[in-house]
């Protein structure tokens, strides 16, 4: 296949070894990983990336250990591959030789903190004045000033990324929200989601083909953005082909999730401030850093987590594996208030490197229609999805006091939270998603196109339930207790 | 006796709730709705026959070819919100033991 599969070559290489690791698994081999993956992955003899092969195998070997689950003593999912971490340069603003002493200046005069001067023709900058803003190199019409930042720390919105003495990143587990832009964005791939699927692979084997218990795979509704290889209906039928019971789309949940957000904003009555509670990340941004708002996230768990319950409730011993985009997901399965209902969570990269690695070609399967949820359950992938969803539901209970904001990506939502906290905010209703344009630029999807928002919206256009009632009075009738 | 209507993509694109309604009018109909439990459940497996309805604690005597014996159930297959309350009166309510 293809490396196009991918946005980026990092994520190419962490799906090799993410394949190699699973079909080990199943074909034997597993036990020399460590010796023998490298090798593959970097034949050699001359390095094509790192100062030697040496290292850049190393390398490969860490990635082979967050394909095998990270290091589990850290709560956190997103994990930093200590020798992948190049040490990037983080000098902040550096003047180089385009330099040409202008006599415009245009860096001097828009430095807001008068960090800068000319000396001996040439642009020097005071580090002990410059905040790093960035207006000089804008300014410069030789572009000649550059921001020597790591991407990495650039990419975390809450700050959890520092650099130790090692000159190595490292990641505050106090501050970071799980968010995973870091591993997306990090052009050395060195900060990585550790991977559960060596423990599906195992829960898969041991349901003895869902005889001894049935695994469930609940799919993220952004999963249809990715299938630019083979229809939806394709993909599912290879999820089931991998030894999944039932594929159950978490659009069902998210329409539950909808209707109990609205009936929970009315019940909070006049003046009531509400946030969505559906983004792992966004609900560990608010606890961390706006925590006198804690009690105003929506108290419904997760799309995910519900769809799990319904399962369950109509299957008590199924085993439910999540797949979706998002890297806090691995670490929300594993918060009590979800109660257990996920047994693990795979991501998107993951399952195509699990298809690919069972020799499973998606364009070849037959289709297996996916219909679960409504229209409005299935555009919760993209920013803006549960605004309108809340807005429609509200309406149609006959109140009007909801006013929704979306808030798109974890800036908006700092902003946001900030004017509620000044009590400037023009809207009660906040849906916050940590990431940019919501589950569909995820870190662990395959492709971040801007196309992927146009499939979302066709897909919901596609459920055969336009409203949610239906969802709801499923969920309704599978939950009500037995007599 | 619990019934259990399939709401798996395939029989709810072929209607499971209207089954379902269907199904809570009939009960309701024949006055059993204290002994007969209405429930909804995943794909129970026979998707090119839906909507499958799921007959649980039930005497298996086969009436029609609709009717599928199981172990310890009988799956009744192409139930419609046309046809639920001739499939309940010939095959579940005569199963249903009143005295």
């Amino acid at each position: 296949m293809e490396q196009k599969l991918f946005d980026t070559n990092v994520q190419w290489i962490k799906y090799k070894v993410l394949k190699e690791v699973i079909r080990r698994a199943y074909e034997g081999g597993l036990e020399n990983a460590y010796l023998e993956i490298p090798k593959i992955i970097s034949p050699g003899p001359k390095s094509e990336l790192n100062c030697c092969i040496y290292k850049e195998r190393a390398i490969v070997q860490e990635r082979i250990h967050m394909a095998m689950g990270g290091d589990k003593d850290n709560p956190n999912p997103v994990q930093v591959m200590e020798t992948a971490c190049d040490e990037c340069p983080a000098a902040g603003m550096m003047v180089t030789p385009a330099c040409r002493g202008c006599l415009m200046h245009a860096c001097k005069d828009v430095c807001p903190r008068n960090a800068i001067t000319i000396v001996n023709h040439r642009c020097v900058i005071d580090k002990s004045k410059c905040i790093e803003c960035g207006k000089c190199s804008q300014a410069c019409p030789y572009s000649a000033i550059i921001a020597q930042k790591r991407p990495c720390m650039q990419s975390c919105k809450v700050k959890a990324i520092s650099i130790n003495d090692q000159d190595k990143a490292v990641i505050d587990n106090s501050k970071c929200i799980s968010c995973g832009a870091c591993v997306y964005k990090c052009p050395f791939g060195a900060i990585s989601d550790r991977s559960l699927v060596l423990d599906i692979i195992k829960l898969l084997q041991e349901s003895e083909n869902n005889t001894r218990y049935r695994v469930y795979a609940v799919i993220a509704p952004a999963i249809v953005s990715q299938c630019r290889f083979g229809r939806i209906t394709q993909v599912v039928t290879a999820i089931k082909k991998l030894g999944f019971h039932q594929v159950v789309e978490a659009a069902l949940g998210a329409d539950i999730t909808l209707y109990n957000e609205a009936r929970e904003f009315r019940e909070k009555g006049e003046g009531a401030v509400m946030t969505t509670s559906c983004c792992p990340a966004f609900v560990s941004f608010v606890e961390k850093n706006f925590p006198e708002f804690k009690d105003a996230i929506s108290s419904s768990v997760s799309p995910m987590v519900t769809t799990a319950k319904l399962i369950k409730h109509s299957d008590p011993t199924a085993r439910v594996v999540f797949i979706g985009p998002c890297a806090a997901k691995k670490g929300e399965y594993t918060l009590a208030k979800t109660g257990g209902m996920i047994d693990s969570v795979m991501s998107f990269e993951e399952l195509q490197a699990f298809v690919d690695a069972r020799g499973i070609d998606t364009t070849q399967q037959e289709d297996t229609i996916l219909d679960n949820a409504s229209y409005y359950g299935r555009i919760f992938a993209k920013s803006g999805g549960i605004a309108q969803g809340v807005a429609y539901v509200a309406g149609k209970m006959g109140f009007d006091g909801v006013k929704p904001i979306a808030m798109n990506g974890i800036d908006q939502c700092r902003m946001q939270l900030t004017l509620l906290r000044a009590k400037k905010a023009t809207a009660n209703f906040f849906e916050g998603m940590a990431c940019d344009g919501g589950c569909i630029g995820g870190p662990l999807c395959i492709t971040h196109s801007p196309r992927n928002v146009v499939d979302v919206d066709k897909y919901g256009n596609e459920a055969k339930e336009k409203d949610i009632d239906g969802s709801v009075r499923l969920y309704e009738m599978t939950m009500q207790d037995k007599k | 006796m619990t019934i259990k209507v399939c709401v798996g993509s395939s029989c709810h694109l072929k209607g499971s709730y209207d089954v379902i309604e269907a199904f809570k009018e009939v009960l309701r109909k024949y006055d059993v709705e204290d002994i007969v439990e209405l429930q909804a459940s995943f794909c129970l497996g026979h998707c090119s026959r839906g909507v499958t309805v799921r007959c649980e604690d039930g005497a298996p005597v086969a009436q029609d070819d609709r009717v599928e014996i199981c172990d310890d159930c009988f799956i009744i297959h192409d139930v419609n919100a046309q046809n639920v309350e001739e499939l309940f009166a010939n095959e579940i309510y005569p199963k249903l033991n009143l005295n």
